[in-house]
């Protein structure tokens, strides 16, 4: 990052952290940043969520984000995709703006997010061919991803002949299939069977290994936010501030029995209780 | 025991129905509580009906009734669906004129017929341009929803992709309001044809089944009403399966998804 060339004296870090007009110039990133969210504010109905909330996400990690009910898990990721408009404050990936960035993401609800005109085929090349990739190319590159995810299913059908697992799996590879910088995927596993949710947890870690594309994940339930996380971003509840940024280092790919493992146990225990104390806060 | 199977036969049940419709008339008129003047026997009729199509008799009628439906519901679609998707596409738009859309929609086409026949005369045109506007606001109205109601999350799945606002609007917004497009065009032709066979009736007309219809009457060819009636109706009900077809085959996502 640049902005560790810069003289320590002129950053006021201490001062700047709590006045609403943090950027990126007067709080720098910590090394490694891929997304900085800098002096965020949002509000509902004069209900503030956010003030002057900063957050910087690590490049080509998953990232869970949990906390209480109403606490803007959502809205927080929403923000940062564009979906949702902010009051104010800025967020940079690269420093680049997000009109300049590829993202890709997936809804909860994948039957209201795929085309269901046409297939789940021409869904995942739709948003290839729409940057106007050569059909040659389209092809091959949705021949890798039905490499990557083991596809057994038929792509020609539409998306509502396909089973819900298969639906979201079809989002995943269409998210992807751009290759982009960040990944969003809002509660992913919530509509699924517990099979359908392992199988896709599975498939995102290897899509996650295979491409180090940086994700962010919104999750309710607790074991799937800290099954797939480098780090798990607990906030409290509102006006949301960061409770929590727990780091989970176990080596990956994780297995389904990787919840029984102690250091597993304990992170989720430690989140918990960080949850916990900020539900009754 | 055949004729049991036979009509166990789920396929059939839909024309135990009619035949019971058919029974039913020739009751009414063996147990005389009709005049036979008034309602011929289906028999009769029926024959009747077939030697009109037998001798060509009822087709320049039969021809220019549809001719007419069709083209004002060609002028419907070529103006209301076009006007209903921008509508659609802009909210605040469709707002500023609903009332009007919901207003003329809600008043009987056939009581504009007087004021069409001041601006247009006693002319074909005037028929077609009476059931234009009444079908154009059907499909106006059905089309301008369908885009409204389209799926906000299919929406933002395709601006988050970085598609351009055209093709947002043209490869979701409109696929997305096609269903509802569908069943305004099917309302919208049904509309057509009625409206078509008032104005043949009340406005001075030569050819076309509501004209027939009201002939007949008018000389007391009761075979010939009812035969022009059922015509009528079976061409009603045809254009109706038709749109059902075209329909199923290329919204195949209807109710589906």
């Amino acid at each position: 990052m640049s902005g560790d060339q810069l003289p320590v004296s002129a950053i006021p870090t201490e001062v700047k952290l709590t006045t609403p007009e943090s950027t990126v110039l007067t709080l720098r990133a910590a090394p490694n940043t891929h997304v900085t969210v800098r002096g965020l504010c949002k509000s509902f109905s004069g209900q503030v969520l956010y003030k002057d909330f900063n957050l910087d996400l690590p490049r080509s990690q998953i990232v869970s984000i949990f906390g209480p009910n109403g606490c803007g898990k959502s809205t927080l990721m929403n923000m940062i995709a564009g979906l949702v408009p902010l009051d104010a404050g800025e967020i940079l990936f690269d420093g680049k703006s997000l009109k300049d960035t590829r993202i890709g993401y997936v809804f909860q609800n994948y039957r209201d997010a795929l085309f269901p005109w046409i297939s789940a085929w021409d869904n995942i090349a739709y948003p290839l061919r729409r940057q106007g990739m050569k059909a040659a190319e389209v092809k091959q590159r949705v021949d890798e991803l039905v490499a990557l995810f083991e596809i057994r299913f038929d792509l020609k059908r539409y998306p509502y002949e396909l089973s819900g697992g298969q639906m979201q799996t079809v989002c995943i590879m269409r998210a992807l299939a751009p290759r982009p910088e960040v990944m969003f995927l809002d509660e992913p596993f919530s509509a699924l069977d517990f099979e359908m949710t392992l199988f896709i947890r599975a498939k995102l870690q290897e899509a996650h290994l295979a491409t180090g594309v940086s994700m962010v994940i919104v999750s309710h339930d607790l074991e799937d936010a800290v099954f797939l996380a480098d780090q798990i971003l607990l906030l409290t509840r509102r006006p949301t501030r960061i409770a929590e940024l727990v780091p989970f280092a176990m080596p990956r790919p994780r297995t389904p029995e990787a919840v029984s493992d102690p250091e597993f146990v304990r992170v989720k225990a430690h989140t918990l209780e960080v949850f916990r104390r900020e539900m009754q806060a | 025991m055949q004729a049991i199977n036979f009509l166990y036969n789920k396929r059939w049940l839909p024309l135990l129905g009619p035949l019971l419709l058919l029974a039913f008339w020739q009751l009414m008129i063996s147990a005389q509580w009709v005049k036979p003047v008034l309602l011929p026997p289906p028999g009769e009729t029926l024959q009747y009906l077939a030697q009109t199509f037998a001798t060509g008799a009822i087709l320049p009628d039969l021809w220019s009734t549809l001719l007419r439906t069709l083209s004002a519901f060609a002028i419907a679609i070529a103006i209301g669906l076009p006007l209903g998707v921008m509508l659609g596409s802009a909210e605040n738009a469709y707002r500023s004129v609903e009332f009007l859309i919901d207003f003329f929609r809600s008043t009987p086409s056939s009581a504009l017929i007087p004021l069409f026949m001041l601006i247009f005369g006693i002319t074909d045109i005037n028929k077609i341009a009476i059931a234009s506007f009444g079908a154009m606001l059907i499909v106006l109205f059905n089309s301008a929803y369908g885009v409204m109601n389209a799926k906000k999350t299919r929406v933002m799945a395709a601006q988050i992709m970085g598609v351009s606002r055209w093709h947002v609007f043209k490869d979701v917004m409109l696929m997305e309001s096609l269903p509802q497009t569908f069943i305004g065009l099917r309302s919208a032709v049904s509309m057509a044809l009625v409206i078509v066979i008032v104005a043949e009736m009340f406005i001075g007309s030569e050819t076309g089944l509501g004209h027939r219809i009201i002939d007949a009457q008018q000389v007391f060819n009761v075979k010939d009403m009812y035969t022009s009636i059922l015509v009528t109706g079976a061409l009603g009900y045809g254009l109706n399966v038709v749109f059902l077809l075209i329909e199923k085959k290329l919204i195949h996502w209807g109710g589906k998804a």
